[in-house]
C-alpha cells in the first residue's frame, strides 16, 4: 500500500482536478477573513460582477486594525474606521457571518476560529494572513494567502496551487522546566533559518508535540511561516478531539463520533517518506530569546550573540544596537507585550500570572497584556488572573493584534526595546525604529517584573 | 492583468538579504481599501528618516540608479501575506524583481499581479550586483518566453524557472479567477461527492 503523510491525506482528498504540467485545483473548506486583506478582494469581485460562491463557508472578524482600549466608542482614526465599516458592509451585503468589534466571539482570527470549533482536523482552511499556519495544530491544511487568492476563494471556493513538498521536524524527549512551546519553535527556527521551510509544508512530530496542549501546538504551528513553511501540521489525537468537543461549530453527538473515527485515520502512515527531515532533542532546548531582526536570529537566553561576517547580519545588529559576543542578560527593557496570534490564549496568561503573582511590575516598564479574543478576556477575568495583573500594576487591554504589527495606536517608541511574545522581530514591526526581542510569555512576564532581561532558568523551582 | 513578455531596463540594486514585507510596506500603510497609492510608501522607513528627511544612503534615493527592475538579496519578500507589498513595488514602477530566493506567498502575490519574480543562482546574483553597482547604466534584459535573464553587451545570462501555467497567464494577461470560474461544474461535482 502507498504510505502517505498526514499532509498527503488531507491534500489529496481536496484535489478537484489537476492541470497538466501545472497546478491543481484545491478545494477550500473554510475561509477566514479580516478587515485588512479582504476589501480589495470584495472590490475585485464586484467590479467583475462575480458573486461570492459559498458565503456560508466564510467567517469574518475584525482584529488587525482595531483599538485595544475603549472598543465601545467610535474609532478615532478615520482610515481605520472606514476599513472596519467596509468589512461590515461587505459581510452584510454578501451574507457572511461577522464577529465585529465588541461581539462576544470577536478576536484575533487565529484565536477565535479554533476556540469556536471552526478549525477541525482534515479540513483545508485559508485566510489572508500568513499566520493561518496556526490551525495546522489540529491536523488541518491551513495557510496564508494574498488578496488575489482571497478573491479566488470568494469566486470559486478553490485555489490553484502546486502541491508543496513535505518536511518533518521531530523533537523527542521531555521539555525542561520553564521551556515553553514558544521556546521550542524559536529554537527550531534558530537552527534551521528563515527559509529552510520555503516550498514545504512542515509536520511536527515526536513526544514533545504529543505531550503538548492544543494551545501549545498552535503556538508552534503559528510560527511555521517564520522558517518559510506555508503551513505546519500536527497529527490529530485524543488531545485534539477533547479540545474540539462541545465547541460552537464542532460536530455534535453521533456526527462527532463519526468524525473522530475519520480523524483517527489521518496521522502519517508508518514508513511514509518526507522530502526532508530534521530531528532535535528536547534536552537541548532552553528558554530562547532573539537578538536580531528576523526570527531565525535566536539564542538560548544565557548565550552570547554570535559573530557573522555578513553585511545583512551587521545591519541587523546595528539596528538592534547590539554587539556580537555580548549577552542579553541584564539588558534594561522598558516595554513588554504579551499578546498576538502566537501567545494570547488563556494558557499564556496563566503562565504570566503564575510568575507575576505576589510580585510587582518594574517602574520603568510599560506592559501591554492583550488577550487574543473576547472569550480569552472573559476567562482571564473569571479565573482571577486579571486581579493578579491589576495588583501587580499591569493593565489588561481589549482583544486584537495590537503591538504585534502596530497598525493601531499600540506602537513601541523609536529606539526602545520590547520583549514581545509575538512572532516577528522585523525592523519597525512594532513601530518605527522599535526594537523587538521575541520570547515566551514566561520570559516576557519576568522581564516586566525585573525591568531587564533575566536568566529565567535561575528563577524556577 | 497586464501582459508580460520581455523587458529591457536598467536596474536598482538592493543588496540586502531577507527583505521582509514589513520593510516593503509598513503595516501602518495598510489601512487603504483599494490597491492604489502604495507605491509612494514602498520601503518607506528605509527611504526616509524618522524626521521625514530623505535617507540619502538608501539606494532608491541614489539618482545614479533607476529603472523598472529591482535586484535584491536572498529570501526576498519573507514575512506577512500582505499583497500590498506587490502593489507597492509595482506602484513605484517596478515590473520585475530579481533575487536568488523568494518567499512563497510574496512570489504568488507577485505573479497574480503581473510582477515577474525572476529567481537566479547566487553566483549570477552576485555577478549582477557587481555589474550594476560598478556601472549603473547596465541594461538588464528579461525574456519570459525564453525564460532568460541577461546583461546587455556582456557575456552574462542565465535561464530561470517559472511554472508553465503561470507563464502562460503572464504572457496572455489571464488570472486564476478566470480559470476557476470556468471550472465551476467540476467544483460543484467535487462538493457533491466529498469523502471527508
Amino acid at each position: 500500500m502507498n504510505k502517505k503523510t498526514l499532509f498527503d491525506k488531507v491534500w489529496d482528498s481536496h484535489v478537484v482536478s489537476s492541470i497538466e504540467n501545472g497546478p491543481q485545483i484545491l478545494y477550500i473548506d473554510r475561509h477566514l477573513i479580516h478587515e485588512v486583506t479582504s476589501p480589495q478582494a470584495f472590490n475585485e469581485l464586484e467590479n467583475r460582477g462575480i458573486p461570492i460562491f459559498r458565503p456560508d463557508q466564510i467567517i469574518a472578524t475584525a482584529d488587525h486594525n482595531t483599538p485595544t482600549l475603549n472598543q465601545d466608542q467610535p474609532i478615532k482614526d478615520a482610515l481605520s474606521r472606514k476599513q472596519l465599516e467596509q468589512l461590515s458592509e461587505n459581510c452584510k451585503k454578501n451574507n457572511i457571518t461577522l464577529y465585529e468589534l465588541g461581539h462576544k466571539y470577536n478576536g484575533i482570527v487565529h484565536v477565535m476560529a479554533p476556540e469556536l470549533g471552526i478549525t477541525q482536523p482534515g479540513i483545508t482552511m485559508v485566510c489572508g494572513d500568513s499566520h493561518t499556519s496556526t490551525h495546522g495544530a489540529f491536523g488541518a491544511i491551513a495557510f496564508g494567502i494574498g488578496t488575489s487568492q482571497v478573491a479566488q476563494v470568494f469566486a470559486s471556493q478553490c485555489l490553484l496551487l502546486k502541491k508543496p513538498k513535505s518536511l518533518r521536524v521531530t523533537v523527542n524527549g521531555k521539555l525542561k522546566n520553564g521551556v515553553l512551546p514558544k521556546d521550542v519553535i524559536l529554537y527550531i527556527i534558530s537552527k534551521l533559518g528563515t527559509n529552510a521551510g520555503t516550498g514545504y509544508f512542515c509536520e511536527y512530530a515526536g513526544s514533545v508535540f504529543e505531550d503538548m496542549s492544543m494551545e501549545g501546538r498552535m503556538t508552534v504551528c503559528n510560527m511555521s511561516i517564520e522558517m518559510g513553511a506555508r503551513g505546519g501540521m500536527i497529527a490529530p489525537d485524543q488531545t485534539t478531539f477533547d479540545y474540539i468537543k462541545g465547541r460552537k461549530f464542532s460536530p455534535k453527538g453521533e456526527e462527532f463520533e463519526k468524525k473522530v473515527n475519520y480523524w483517527k485515520t489521518l496521522p502519517t502512515d508508518e514508513g511514509a517518506v518526507f522530502d526532508n527531515e530534521y530531528t532535535f532533542d528536547a534536552d537541548d532546548i532552553e528558554p530562547m530569546i532573539t537578538y536580531g531582526t528576523n526570527p531565525g536570529m535566536g539564542i538560548k537566553i544565557t548565550e552570547t550573540i554570535p559573530e557573522e561576517d555578513n553585511a545583512s547580519f551587521k545591519k541587523s545588529l546595528n539596528y538592534m544596537d547590539f554587539k556580537a559576543g555580548e549577552r542579553l542578560i541584564d539588558k534594561p527593557i522598558n516595554y513588554v507585550f504579551i499578546g498576538s496570534c502566537t501567545n494570547s490564549r488563556i494558557e499564556d496568561f496563566r503562565v504570566a500570572a503564575n510568575y507575576i503573582k505576589g510580585k510587582q511590575k518594574a517602574d520603568n516598564v510599560t506592559a501591554w497584556l492583550v488577550p487574543g479574543s473576547k472569550q480569552v478576556e472573559a476567562q482571564i477575568i473569571e479565573e482571577g488572573l486579571k486581579a493578579i495583573f491589576d495588583e501587580a500594576g499591569f493593565e489588561l487591554r481589549q482583544p486584537g493584534c495590537s503591538a504585534c504589527l502596530a497598525m493601531n495606536d499600540d506602537k513601541i517608541p523609536q529606539g526602545e526595546y520590547c520583549v514581545s511574545t509575538s512572532n516577528r522581530n522585523f525592523e519597525g514591526r512594532q513601530g518605527q525604529g522599535a526594537r523587538t526581542i521575541l520570547a515566551s510569555p514566561l520570559v516576557a512576564a519576568a522581564t516586566a517584573v525585573e525591568g531587564k532581561i533575566i536568566d529565567i532558568t535561575k528563577h524556577l523551582n | 492583468m497586464e501582459k508580460f513578455t520581455t523587458l529591457r531596463s536598467t536596474a536598482i540594486p538592493l543588496n540586502i538579504e531577507n527583505v521582509d514585507t514589513d520593510q516593503i510596506i509598513p503595516a501602518r500603510f495598510l489601512k487603504a481599501t483599494d490597491k492604489k497609492g502604495f507605491g509612494g510608501n514602498v520601503f518607506r522607513d528605509w527611504r526616509f528618516n524618522e524626521d521625514g528627511s530623505v535617507n540619502t544612503d538608501f539606494v532608491l534615493n541614489n539618482s545614479q540608479f533607476y529603472g523598472s527592475i529591482l535586484v535584491a538579496g536572498n529570501n526576498f519578500g519573507c514575512g506577512s501575506s500582505r499583497e500590498h507589498a506587490a502593489w507597492a513595488i509595482m506602484g513605484y514602477g517596478f515590473k520585475v524583481v530579481v533575487s536568488s530566493f523568494f518567499a512563497d506567498i510574496f512570489k504568488g502575490n507577485a505573479l497574480n499581479n503581473g510582477l515577474l519574480p525572476v529567481q537566479i543562482s547566487e553566483q549570477f546574483l552576485s555577478d549582477l550586483f557587481d555589474e550594476i553597482e560598478s556601472n549603473p547604466q547596465t541594461v538588464v534584459k528579461v525574456n519570459l518566453e525564453d525564460q532568460v535573464i541577461s546583461v546587455e553587451d556582456k557575456n552574462l545570462s542565465e535561464r530561470f524557472e517559472i511554472d508553465a501555467y503561470k507563464k502562460t497567464c503572464l504572457i496572455n494577461g489571464y488570472d486564476d479567477i478566470d480559470y476557476l470560474i470556468n471550472n465551476k461544474e467540476l467544483i460543484e461535482a467535487f462538493e457533491a461527492q466529498k469523502t471527508y
